[in-house]
């Protein structure tokens, strides 16, 4: 994403799309299914969780997408109000679903793996509750960036918001830790604890590889459709 | 600077023309806190545990419900337009709004919480806390909710998404103030609580006025 | 000719994804009205509000003396009076309180004696502790009009000036935009009537280029 400028005009966009995406395609496939493999059958399980420790595989990564799609969100943002591209609203309108999407398999896996953790599908993990309100953050840009007959409206409403979103995330992080410190007793198992053994690891750092991918790839074809439907509602001759 | 201060004038006034508005705000305040008790069951110690934290949410609930009129007002009848031309920084008129709105709600609301917060049982060495943890918070959640009025201004369905916008960024404010109460009803220390509750209200005066000058700048294109 | 102070250059603006108008150019100098007619649609309230910096336009420039206006926004923004096509007053406040906190937000806090003057050009002496919510829409009007006389700003940026108002208000109207003008003001109106002003310019917005 270092250079945005290369991709302001929505037509050579377009081009560049075109000549990605089956490649980028046919990467993820393969790449998810030798993460699955690597994921479900060489990795060994853990001696504790069994198999359950698997989740992780899937959890870790949607995490770790989730903020860094808040992440992009805000880069887009920043560049729609300052240099106003075009094309940034329209990407950050076809990111904004895809990372809410893997925020809430973030939720979902580890209150599935909460279950058998802790007995329960939801604790007041200080993880867990800060991932829940960064979905909410995603659910505010979302809905804001849609509440506009005049869509331009909505994309500087929601760039707007998600910058002051991005310096707010690690103030409602620090909150929620201190929170969490002084409501719970740390004797809590954690998710993903900071020792990761090496046969672990590898799985790991690859399904990260491979779900960021599968992000990257989903919001190219989203912002194709964003484009195709910017330009039906513009109903403006191609250009 | 005089703008400021007439801006700030003039909002009072309007409020003091129609007192019947923040009348309302208040009122929903107190009807809120008292469902809870009803809810929960009147056992004092459940209740003066959970007291600081349902205050606290029902204060924030108020704030929000008074902030959709905060900038559609002067939206809908043009004196936003005005505000825009004003030769002065439109983030200082930001500024004013929140300021006017947190006199006329958030001082109010921390003047009426330590009363509720006698219903719930609560010892009186932490009523004046309360008070006071309310009353340098608030001011967050004006300039938060500011901001989520001024990105809502013109949207369809407004006043829902504006609580769905502010919410979120008002977490940090809502944990360290009722923090600070039960921080002080359980032997914590009060004084670290207040002053990151300060320290919230100084990033939120610091970034946005910016943000709200932003978004009503969008908001008259 | 006059030397122009205000000078539009190749000013294009977009609304909703749409270009209402491009390479938009025109000069006015001192005691000068610039008329804007047009369809509905054509562009002429984006035009105001461009010239306003309310309006982020797609390209162009706009000058004052000179010097691009968007150098010194607030400078640029204090020589504006502006009607727009909501009147802009407060329905809870008085005709005079919302005249004068009209002013003290353009940072003029003296305005009290020069408030007679502006009430009596709209006829609006009798009105003035009445509060604008039982105002009828050309008395409304008439209070609009007789902020921008106050804030005594040498360019009247006026979208359909003459809406709502009956002959008497059309002629006080013409009085106030005749004597801005012999003093050395500018005007820009967007109008779908005629300004019965002798020596005005037209310029007409939404012929396709």
């Amino acid at each position: 994403m270092a250079d945005l400028h290369f991709l302001a005009n929505p037509a050579r966009y377009r081009r560049f799309s075109q000549r990605v995406v089956p490649s980028l395609s046919i990467a993820t496939a393969l790449m998810l299914a030798v993460g699955l493999y690597l994921a479900l059958i060489q990795s060994p399980p853990d001696y504790q969780q069994g198999d359950t420790v698997r989740i992780m595989f899937v959890h870790v990564p949607s995490a770790w997408i989730a903020m860094a799609g808040y992440g992009l969100l805000a880069a887009l943002g920043a560049s729609l109000l300052v240099w106003r591209h075009p094309l940034a609203a329209l990407m950050a309108r076809a990111a904004a679903p895809v990372g809410a999407g893997f925020c809430a398999v973030c939720l979902l896996t580890g209150s599935l793996w909460g279950r058998p953790m802790w007995g329960a599908y939801w604790v007041w993990d200080a993880r867990l509750t800060s991932m829940l309100l960064l979905f909410f953050l995603y659910l505010g840009h979302i809905a804001l960036n849609r509440a506009y007959d005049e869509p331009e409206r909505g994309d500087r409403a929601a760039a707007i918001l998600v910058l002051i979103g991005v310096i707010n995330l690690p103030i409602i992080k620090f909150s929620v830790d201190w929170w969490n410190t002084l409501h719970q007793p740390a004797s809590v198992a954690r998710l993903g604890g900071p020792s990761i053994h090496p046969s672990i690891l590898l799985p790991l750092l690859w399904m990260v590889a491979t779900l960021f991918l599968l992000f990257v790839l989903l919001v190219l074809l989203r912002t194709d459709t964003e484009i195709d439907r910017r330009r039906l509602e513009n109903a403006e001759p191609q250009a | 600077m005089s703008g400021f201060a007439a801006l700030v004038a003039r909002d009072l006034r309007l409020v003091w023309r129609r007192p019947g508005d923040v009348a309302v705000v208040l009122a929903f305040f107190v009807v809120a806190t008292t469902l809870f008790p009803l809810g929960i069951g009147p056992e004092a110690n459940v209740l003066a545990r959970i007291a600081a934290g349902v205050l606290w949410c029902a204060a924030l609930f108020a704030a929000l419900l008074s902030l959709d009129r905060l900038f559609a007002a002067d939206f809908e009848d043009g004196t936003l337009d005005l505000l825009l031309l004003a030769p002065w920084p439109l983030e200082l008129a930001a500024l004013a709004k929140c300021c006017a709105h947190w006199i006329v709600t958030g001082m109010p609301l921390a003047a009426l919480a330590p009363i509720l917060g006698v219903a719930f049982g609560l010892d009186p060495s932490v009523l004046l806390a309360l008070s006071v943890t309310l009353l340098v918070g608030t001011p967050t959640l004006s300039l938060i909710g500011g901001l989520a009025a001024a990105l809502t201004l013109g949207a369809r369905k407004s006043g829902a998404l504006l609580a769905l916008l502010a919410l979120p960024l008002c977490v940090p404010t809502l944990i360290f103030g009722a923090g600070a109460v039960e921080a002080l009803a359980t032997g914590g220390d009060f004084g670290a609580h207040l002053a990151v509750l300060a320290a919230l209200a100084l990033v939120a005066l610091a970034t946005m006025p910016w943000a709200i000058a932003a978004a009503l700048r969008q908001a008259g294109e | 000719m006059v030397t122009p102070l205000l000078e539009v250059a190749d000013l294009a603006c977009r609304r909703g994804g749409r270009r209402v108008f491009e390479r938009l150019s025109f000069a006015l100098g001192r005691g000068e009205l610039l008329a804007l007619v047009g369809r509905n649609g054509s562009g002429k309230t984006t035009l105001l509000r461009a010239l306003a910096l309310l309006v982020h336009p797609e390209a162009g420039t706009i000058g004052w003396q000179g010097v691009d206006v968007r150098a010194e926004p607030d400078a640029w923004r204090g020589r504006l009076a502006w009607l727009g096509h909501l009147e802009g007053l407060k329905a809870d406040l008085t005709v005079a309180e919302n005249l004068l906190a009209a002013e003290r937000l353009r940072g003029a806090p003296q305005a009290e004696d020069r408030l007679d003057s502006a009430l009596v050009a709209f006829d609006l002496s009798s009105l003035a502790a009445r509060a604008v919510r039982t105002l009828s829409a050309g008395q409304r009007r008439r209070t609009a009009l007789a902020r921008v006389i106050l804030a005594q700003a040498p360019l009247w940026l006026l979208d359909e000036p003459l809406n709502a108002l009956d002959a008497p208000a059309q002629a006080a109207f013409r009085r106030a935009l005749a004597t801005h003008l012999a003093s050395g003001g500018l005007a820009i109106a967007a109008t779908h009537a005629d300004l019965g002003l002798a020596g005005g310019r037209t310029l007409e917005l939404g012929i396709p280029t």
